[in-house]
């Protein structure tokens, strides 16, 4: 077994994915991390400090994972779900009905409330550690936009299902939108947006409509929130989140005593 | 779980003595920091919870709210904000009482040495990710995600709910318009979280637990996250019940429970009470004491506030830094100011012009 071991670390197949020896000695240790590019995103040493439980909590490190959970488990339900009104329950429904101890749905369901759950305490340690104080004012503000973006990523989600409580935590959630200042047609000052009796600001064109493409939760929000929640708020998120790790590093590693 | 204990949890939860409780004990914890923060305090009162837990779980009302699949997160959310508020004071304590004797922090004891990625953190990661993917594992297989009938805008549930984490905006409503609880104070807590850095000029407590080093900044966010967001979400999610009527945690959802609702607006208490008049047409005149009262505290507090009880934060913050902070706060102290004035004057509006959509 040895012998087996040793002769495939010594195939050139295996030199040319892995260019270091086992990471047992400082050299290797070094490379290990420095040659892969997900360990990448780690220096290669870290203050003891950083790395305690008891003082990140791990929960930045557990949003990202339960990010890359949803990504997966995401994925694999988007192979059997349609975004049409006719379709999107039936779909939901068979998923349960037909697939033996099916738990795609589940891991994704539950993954994303403890995603929610995750940042929010993340930003809470942030905050108690007082690393938001300079160098690491701006990944803070990094850091509030990919919260916004849980939040909206969740939200989206839930009205995939295309049940009663989908809809109606969507009807009630975008309802606000309707007393937005100005551009909501029940909001403060946009009784004042018109022109001899014509009025700018209506039902029909305020921003609640823009956001589900119909005066109420229909089919055109479904399809809207499905392209968000499957495509637009993933990328920005992600992306923001390359920044986050990049800026955390850049700041000088995770915070600690000056 | 005898009867009397449950009525009596009931009747602590109802809004007035539940915010007042939740302020007292959050205070209390703050006070007190060095006796909560002992491990076994901590572990006692874990006890006691759990137990209280566990007895009230026959209870069919309680079970049902309880074990609602989409609610188990709260469950969760309630005991790691516990626990973690818990792990901060403890290591708060230690440090401010280390730093007081001229030695350095627990993170500054720790952060003179460093050690490899390889294996420190990286094993220690990938225990992690093993053991929390086997949690999920088996939540996932216990407990099937919820699906309920096909979606109908015919049918409107009741209560009908956003998604839990909005339920504290969502109770906001009861006290709010839906342009105040739903954009601006939303708006608000996004901009204020993002202007933290720029508004916190201390250097201290840069990268290690302490209370004593800002104990203004670490008291108001904690006011902000665990009193008006979390224990909002709490009770938005495990409280309010049909009609948005207050429930006990142990009291049946009764579809026909009414509160009665007594709405009187700040120039109704201006004019007809105080003045015997009626109250005059043009709506401008109408809510000027709401006008008056909202200038009163926008424009003038600040200043009052620099020169009184923040006087010294306006010296180190300097005009503009400080001029946002205190609007910041002072929106903040809005929400519990006009939930105390709607229990106990039954106000509705200080500024309440329907016609136009502006109520405040
Ligand atoms: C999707 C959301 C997020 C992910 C995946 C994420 C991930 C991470 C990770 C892995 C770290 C390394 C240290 C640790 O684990 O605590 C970190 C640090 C940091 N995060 Fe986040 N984060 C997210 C959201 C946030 C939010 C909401 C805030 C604040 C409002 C924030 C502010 C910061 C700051 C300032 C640091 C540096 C902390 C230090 O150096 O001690 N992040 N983040």
């Amino acid at each position: 077994m040895d012998k087996l071991l040793a002769y495939i670390a010594r195939t050139q197949i295996w030199k040319s994915i892995i260019r270091h020896g086992y990471p047992d000695t400082p050299r290797n240790r070094t490379l290990a991390v420095l040659s892969n590019v997900l360990l990448h995103l780690h220096p290669v040493k870290v203050r003891r400090s950083g790395i305690k439980l008891s003082y990140t909590w791990c929960m930045g490190g557990l949003t990202f994972f339960l990010f890359l959970i949803e990504t997966i488990t995401g994925l694999l339900l988007m192979f059997y779900y349609r975004p049409t009104a006719e379709l999107a329950y039936q779909d939901i429904f068979a998923l349960r009905e037909h697939v033996p101890i099916g738990v795609m749905r589940e891991v994704h369901r539950w993954a994303a409330h403890l995603m929610v759950i995750s940042v929010w305490l993340h930003m809470y340690r942030v905050f108690l550690t007082g690393s938001y104080k300079p160098p690491r004012e701006f990944n803070w503000n990094v850091g509030v936009i990919l919260l916004v973006l849980t939040l909206l990523l969740s939200f989206t989600g839930y009205l995939l299902p295309w049940d009663q409580l989908a809809i109606w935590a969507i009807t009630v959630g975008t309802n606000m939108a309707r007393a937005t200042p100005f551009i909501g047609h029940e909001g403060p000052g946009a009784a004042l947006l018109q022109f001899g009796g014509l009025q700018f600001v209506h039902a029909g064109d305020d921003v609640r409509f823009g956001l589900l493409a119909g005066r109420f939760v229909g089919e055109g929000a479904l399809l809207r929130f499905y392209v968000l929640h499957c495509l637009g708020f993933p990328l920005i998120a992600a992306t923001l989140m390359a920044v986050h790790f990049w800026r955390v590093r850049k700041d000088g590693g995770i915070s600690g005593p000056l | 779980m005898p009867q009397f204990i449950k009525d009596l949890i009931d009747a602590i939860s109802a809004p007035i003595p539940y915010t007042v409780l939740t302020t007292a004990l959050l205070a209390g914890v703050i006070i007190f920091r060095k006796w909560v923060s002992k491990p076994s305090v901590f572990v006692a009162f874990s006890v006691v919870g759990v137990l209280g837990f566990i007895g009230a779980f026959p209870d069919p009302n309680f079970k049902q709210i309880i074990t609602k699949p989409d609610n188990i997160p709260i469950v969760i959310l309630i005991a790691t904000v516990v626990f973690f508020t818990w792990l901060f004071l403890r290591r708060a304590v230690i440090n401010d009482e280390r730093i007081k004797k001229g030695q350095p922090s627990l993170e500054g004891e720790m952060a003179k040495k460093k050690v490899f990625t390889w294996p420190d953190l990286v094993y220690s990661e990938l225990i992690c990710m093993l053991l929390f993917m086997a949690a999920l594992m088996v939540w996932s297989l216990l407990i099937q995600a919820p699906i309920e009938e096909p979606a109908s805008m015919a049918r409107t549930p009741n209560p009908s709910k956003a998604p839990w984490y909005f339920l504290g905006l969502q109770e906001l409503l009861v006290y709010f318009d839906p342009w105040i609880a739903g954009v601006l104070l939303p708006s608000f807590i996004i901009v204020g979280l993002c202007a933290i850095p720029y508004l916190d000029t201390n250097p201290k407590g840069n990268g290690y637990y302490t209370f004593e080093e800002r104990p203004f900044a670490v008291s108001f966010f904690m006011v902000g996250f665990i009193l008006l967001w979390v224990s909002l979400v709490i009770m938005g999610t495990f409280l309010r019940g049909p009609n948005w009527s207050f429930f006990g945690p142990f009291e049946y959802w009764d579809h026909n429970k009414l509160e009665p609702m007594v709405s009187i607006n700040l120039s109704e208490y201006f004019w007809i009470k105080a003045l015997g008049q009626h109250l005059p047409q043009n709506p401008l005149i109408r809510e000027a004491p709401g006008f008056a009262f909202m200038g009163f505290w926008f424009l003038m507090l600040p200043p009052i506030m620099g020169k009184w009880v923040f006087k010294k934060l306006a010296l180190d913050m300097g005009a503009i830094r400080y001029a946002v902070f205190a609007h910041l706060f002072l929106w903040t102290a809005l929400v519990p100011l006009k939930m105390v004035m709607r229990w106990t004057i039954d106000l509705k509006y200080i500024i309440g012009i329907p016609e136009w959509f502006l109520n405040v």
